[in-house]
């Protein structure tokens, strides 16, 4: 009898304790929850942290009234976001600006579905993981799609068009980027991944241009600036959310920050070693590792101004995506020659190759010198 | 359990299916088609091929229907809905033929039923079918040849003299 206790064997977890509620349910309820205070608190965190260090960084203030060091700042501006009025335009699509906010954030939340905090201790322990993940999070675009359309504004339209154009380009250098990871780990789990990188060494060490290629192309699908070019305030208004105001408005502000949190634990899983580390409890292990991806990633907001659109475009098409099946062919040549080479040895090999390929594609790579009709 | 959650993605599915042919908002029905692929996706998990699912909603629902509602965006006058003509009543009977065959043809074949397990996990197997020894590498092989001269086909059509 076929029951989905087989597809979703959620309690054959090890680092779980063993009085752990063996049901289904139970565990489905547990880590729904936790899942969710994770990460609403720690997208509060964020933009909070964002605020504060964009502030250092741009020699000001930042956000310091509200609370010890302006912590509360998130909390003050979700309670007066709940009390505004709910507008919607003239003229649009009711039904589709309803959805859209929802649909561009509960996917986001259904990543971490598969996140492993410790060794197993996950909502799922899918082993089509990376699969899932990158599966589950491509829908969110149609959120912004909807939110773009329903709006009945052109600026909305123009932000979910840009979208679109980032997205589908972004998509395929960022799951080849992938591909080199499940190879050396030999499996789509994401839990068996950070185990190999726990019995050896983290993957950012032994796929450094998997590591760049997966962090850009993840910023950009994720609009983060400097590839924000669907919000590009200067030029279109606020993007697909001009028209959103109240809660909804809020839920996309979630949404946004969400993802970052997202990119930045995948980052931590896929490359840093995910849970593992000495001293430290694990799940803290990944928090500090996430936080550290996400200072790299204000760091670069506050650093490089915003591309334009062909710069978007050339650099996917002629940077990332030939770097990332560069990277594929060379990991798949030494997983097969040299299955049982040590790490010490790949190590300087895989830096000195991602080096060498970085350098040769910069070289030949001009970022405004192509022609695109967008 | 199991049939519970059949009979719920089903309805939905078939709901969304039809309004993705009914509704007059050619956006709207763009997206029901979008739902319609997520339920089928569910249906591929209560029958445990997880691959497939995964497969189903990253292609389908990332891909096809993204384009999909990107060419709507880009067509234009799309506000006054569908367009309809004199060919929808032959269209609703050639359906209807359609229809009764494929519903005549899966009422009296005799189904094989599996008893066994299904496979945990199943991509290796895939793997293993498709580019092992004695697999499928052939028809692989030449689906990528396939969709290489696709491509290459789109860009020569859409090159600059």
């Amino acid at each position: 009898m076929v029951t989905f206790d087989l597809v979703f064997p959620a309690w054959q977890f090890k680092g779980l304790p063993p009085d752990w509620p063996g049901g289904f349910w139970w565990h489905f309820i547990v880590f729904s929850i936790i899942i969710l205070a994770f990460v609403l608190t720690l997208v509060i965190m964020f933009i909070w942290f964002e605020r504060r260090t964009l502030g250092r960084m741009q020699a000001r203030m930042g956000p310091n009234r509200v609370g010890p060091f302006g912590l509360l700042q998130a909390m003050a501006d979700a309670i007066k976001v709940m009390l505004k009025e709910d507008i919607v335009p003239n003229g649009a699509d009711k039904l589709v600006h309803l959805l859209a906010p929802l649909v561009a954030f509960v996917p986001v939340l259904m990543v971490f579905a598969v996140m492993p905090f410790q060794d197993g201790a996950a909502l799922v322990n899918l082993n089509i993981g990376v699969l899932y993940v990158m599966a589950v999070s491509s829908i969110s675009t149609l959120g912004i799609f909807m939110a773009g359309w329903g709006s009945n504004n052109k600026y909305t339209l123009i932000s979910a068009m840009r979208d679109v154009a980032s997205v589908v380009s972004y998509e395929i250098p960022v799951v080849l980027s992938l591909a080199g990871i499940v190879l050396l780990a030999g499996s789509l789990s994401l839990n068996d991944i950070v185990r190999s990188q726990a019995q050896s060494v983290p993957f950012v060490l032994l796929q450094p241009l998997g590591f760049i290629v997966f962090f850009l192309g993840g910023m950009a699908e994720i609009n983060r600036s400097p590839f924000d070019l669907l919000e590009a305030d200067s030029e279109i208004v606020a993007g697909f959310h001009t028209e959103y105001s109240g809660m909804k408005f809020a839920l996309f502000y979630l949404a946004e920050y969400a993802e970052a949190l997202v990119l930045s634990t995948l980052v931590a899983t896929f490359f840093l070693g995910g849970w593992g580390g000495p001293l430290l409890p694990p799940w803290l292990w990944l928090i500090v590792k996430s936080w550290a991806v996400f200072f790299v990633l204000v760091w670069i907001r506050a650093t490089v101004p915003r591309v334009r659109i062909d710069q978007l475009m050339t650099f996917s098409w002629k940077f990332l995506f030939p770097l990332a099946l560069l990277n594929l062919v060379v990991t798949a040549v030494e997983v097969v020659a040299w299955p049982e080479a040590l790490p010490v040895l790949l190590i300087p090999v895989n830096i000195a190759v991602g080096a060498v390929l970085v350098i040769l594609l910069s070289r030949n790579f001009k970022p405004g010198g192509s022609q695109v009709e967008a | 359990m199991q049939s519970i959650v059949f009979w719920l993605l089903a309805i939905v599915s078939i709901a969304a299916a039809l309004s993705v042919v009914s509704a007059r908002n050619v956006f709207r029905a763009a997206l029901a088609l979008v739902l319609c692929f997520v339920t089928v996706a569910g249906l591929y998990i209560t029958l445990n091929a997880d691959f497939l699912a995964a497969v189903q909603v990253l292609i389908y629902v990332g891909g096809i229907a993204v384009l999909i509602v990107l060419a709507i965006m880009l067509t234009r006058e799309i506000q006054r809905g569908s367009q309809s003509n004199r060919l929808r009543i032959p269209a609703f009977l050639l359906a209807g033929l359609f229809f009764a065959v494929v519903a005549f043809a899966l009422v009296n074949t005799g189904w094989k039923i599996s008893t066994d397990d299904p496979l945990v996990p199943t991509t290796p197997a895939l793997a293993s079918r498709l580019i092992g020894p004695d697999g499928f590498i052939l028809t692989v092989e030449i689906a990528a040849a396939l969709l290489l001269a696709a491509v290459l086909g789109a860009i020569v059509l859409v090159r600059e003299k």
